[in-house]
């Protein structure tokens, strides 16, 4: 069974992705029986048909895809991942803390495509807490990429505080 | 100046570790040099035509005396002993090995320094006033807003990916010596009645391929809201901004294609959810970071000083160098002193280990410990005493550290070009050489007076060259160097792009036509203007006519904008 990191620690898993191929459209797919994350066209076309299978539900969101589609839904769904095409779109930093501090989705957020260990602590900080990485790169050497900064400025889905506000006065040298 | 605490110096050791491991996965092959590439250049370090450049960051242009020793220590041990400052206040070393990047950076950390983010599609160094905490014409002191900046945007989770580069400025002076509008976000400091600070916030400038003046997106945003709103406008080009053409990535396209007032409207719509949230600063976070800025302990003198007066009046020499090269202080006494890195013969910019440490001393001795680098490439010692300028010139003289051109023709902004730089088009450095060559009479540039020529070796526009009177642009046309030239460009709070004067000249023609230019100019002035003053007057075309007179231009006559490589390297 496929490997990925989930809250820092490497396990198995059964989701399988689903990519439209470009001769395939979202209103005549047969519909997978194994949990399966679907592009975010599938669910739009089908979300009666697949609310009444009573299965779990994944969906994947491109990068030029906002979370704001999915957002009178979020209940459904046991994973949503979010792609990076490349690793240098950083567009789905901005859709996974969306989904997180805004939409207030708790399930799973999932990083797909050029996920590599370099990027896995700003994905972390912005709500990400599973990543597929990417196949040729080796998954145990990259849980390192989650543990690089002991701190942070920044308010993020991670740390909501931001240090100055939890900074303790130190005299000064 | 800002002093690091434990946790400041922790991610900074931290950085270094996680960068020193990237090199190392990179060197056994675990590490692509295209994964590589955006991870290096995040730490400043290109790769460049003769090998690696490294760019150091110097945040808002603050350095003490031991950083720069430091930086004197590393050029000499890691580089050729020569460093080159940029428009962004940062410090270029050109001949580092990747192999020891790891360990400048670990030099580096071990005095409150980095190279974090100076290149990479980020948040790049903020920069500020060259002369903040000492101008006399100050509203209040902008580097504890830089500071905040500088930690709000360090490691930023969510924007380490932009659409392209973004650069933010800071002004809080009467006089704008930052050319906020220039900039991606360029802020401005202003006052309300009852002394609460707020700013003009402007976005969408930029150099560059498409230059543009920021527009003014809002007028008064209380301190507090700083973050929030920057948040709010950079959220929105994270994930609005163009990608698909690098040259249409900037947020100056992204402003354009919406308009301001639609841009104006997401941003607000974003804000509404980010107001008022924990990025919210406290007033007691500003004081925080303002205690490291308290004026240094400045004597009480009088606003004149008779031994000082009477130098200038008794050398001529001195009081030349003063009249450039020293200004308004705040405090009665005090002067702040430009350095000129704009000696005939050096490239714009450069600084040798020799120099910095004798800048270093400067420092120590005269204005305590702490210098300042401009964008205009010069080194500023913000706080001197009058009484003590002419002992500070003869150490300067002695390191050719006192040429009295500051804001004269050869006080040029110029990139390093193609001499070393992988994405320059043409070179830059021997331009300003021949043009500091046929200005090499000091008399005739102070007659000549306050103007600003800049010069960039490609479209990137480091050289400022937009916002210069007279700007020298590099182009490449069939594998030849040529060099358009813009008029009409300033910066400060008449901030304008300069106009395209007509087609590119071979580089021996670069110093004639500028001399050309200068003599329309001395031929029409009143007794009263600048060159800027003159061309605004008398417009274009007595320029354009003495620059092109009996130059054969019948060869192909419009710049050839088919690009290289002009993204990062």
């Amino acid at each position: 069974m496929p490997k990925i990191i989930r809250h820092d620690r490497i396990v198995d898993d059964g989701w399988q992705l689903r990519v439209l191929a470009a001769d395939e459209t979202p209103e005549t797919i047969s519909l997978p029986s194994a949990p399966t994350l679907l592009p975010l066209t599938v669910w739009l076309a089908r979300r009666d048909e697949l609310l009444a299978r009573n299965e779990p539900l994944g969906v994947w969101l491109d990068s030029h895809e906002g979370p704001e589609a999915l957002a009178g839904d979020l209940e459904h769904f046991a994973v949503i991942a979010v792609n990076f095409p490349k690793f240098t779109d950083g567009r789905s930093y901005s859709s996974a803390r969306l989904l997180r501090e805004r939409h207030g989705y708790q399930g799973e957020i999932r990083a797909i495509g050029d996920v590599l260990q370099d990027q896995l602590f700003y994905m972390r900080r912005c709500g990400i807490d599973a990543y597929v990485l990417r196949a040729d790169k080796d998954i145990e050497q990259a849980l390192a990429g989650l543990r690089v900064f002991s701190e942070s400025y920044q308010t993020a889905v991670d740390q909501p505080q931001p240090l100055f506000r939890r900074r303790v006065a130190e005299p000064r040298a | 100046m800002y002093r690091y605490d434990h946790i400041d110096q922790q991610i900074i050791d931290e950085r270094v570790a996680q960068y020193r491991d990237q090199i190392t996965r990179h060197l056994a092959g675990e590490l692509s040099a295209d994964e590589l590439r955006p991870l290096r250049l995040q730490n400043g370090l290109y790769i460049q035509r003769h090998g690696p450049m490294l760019r150091i960051a110097i945040p808002y242009g603050m350095l003490s005396s031991v950083q720069l020793r430091k930086l004197a220590e590393i050029s000499r041990r890691f580089d050729r002993g020569v460093g080159h400052f940029t428009t962004r206040q940062n410090l270029q070393l050109n001949w580092p090995q990747l192999e020891q990047s790891p360990e400048i950076l670990a030099e580096l950390a071990s005095v409150e320094m980095h190279a974090i983010q100076t290149s990479g599609n980020c948040v790049r160094n903020i920069t500020t006033d060259h002369f903040a905490g000492s101008a006399a014409d100050e509203l209040a002191d902008p580097r504890p807003y830089c500071e905040l900046l500088r930690q709000w945007s360090t490691f930023h989770p969510e924007f380490a990916f932009l659409p392209r580069k973004f650069k933010i400025a800071v002004n809080a002076a009467a006089t704008d010596r930052a050319v906020i509008q220039a900039h991606d976000i360029g802020l401005d400091l202003v006052l309300d009645d009852a002394g609460e600070v707020s700013f003009r916030v402007f976005v969408g400038g930029g150099l560059g391929r498409t230059p543009m003046l920021g527009k003014l997106i809002r007028d008064r945003l209380p301190r507090r809201h700083l973050l929030s709103y920057l948040e709010a406008i950079l959220r929105v080009y994270n994930r609005y901004g163009r990608r698909d053409n690098i040259y249409k990535a900037r947020i100056k396209i992204l402003v354009q294609a919406l308009g301001i007032e639609q841009f104006a409207r997401e941003v607000d719509a974003e804000w509404s959810y980010l107001r008022d949230g924990p990025s919210t600063v406290p007033d007691a976070e500003f004081a925080r970071i303002a205690q490291h800025f308290t004026p240094p302990p400045r004597e009480t003198l009088p606003r004149d000083d008779e031994l000082h007066s009477a130098r200038v009046a008794a050398d001529k020499a001195f009081a030349h160098w003063v009249r450039r090269c020293v200004h308004a202080h705040k405090t009665p006494g005090y002067a702040a002193v430009t350095l000129s890195l704009k000696a005939a013969g050096t490239a714009p910019g450069d600084i040798t280990e020799q120099q910095m440490l004798a800048v270093a001393d400067l420092a120590d001795r005269f204005s305590f410990g702490e210098l300042r680098i401009s964008h205009e490439q010069n080194v500023v010692l913000a706080d001197v005493r009058l009484r003590d300028l002419h002992e500070v010139w003869q150490i300067a003289r002695r390191h050719r550290l006192a040429t009295a051109n500051i804001g004269l023709l050869t006080d040029m902004i110029c990139c390093p070009g193609g001499d070393l730089c992988a994405l320059a088009n043409a070179r830059s450095v021997p331009i300003a050489d021949a043009v500091q060559q046929k200005f090499d009479d000091l008399d005739y540039l102070y007659d000549i007076g306050e103007i600003s020529l800049n010069i960039s070796g490609c479209m990137n526009s480091c050289g400022h060259h937009h916002v210069a009177n007279i700007g020298i642009l590099g182009v490449d046309k069939n594998n030849e160097e040529w060099y358009q030239i813009t008029v009409g460009g300033q910066q400060g709070n008449a901030a304008a792009i300069g106009k395209v004067i007509g087609p590119s000249f071979y580089a021996q023609e670069v110093p004639e036509v500028i001399e050309a230019l200068i003599t329309v100019y001395l031929e029409n002035r009143s007794d009263s203007e600048r060159f800027i003053d003159t061309w605004q007057r008398l417009g274009l075309d007595p320029f354009k006519a003495r620059a092109y007179a009996g130059r054969d231009r019948r060869r192909s006559a419009t710049v050839d904008h088919s690009e290289r490589k002009v993204v990062n390297a």
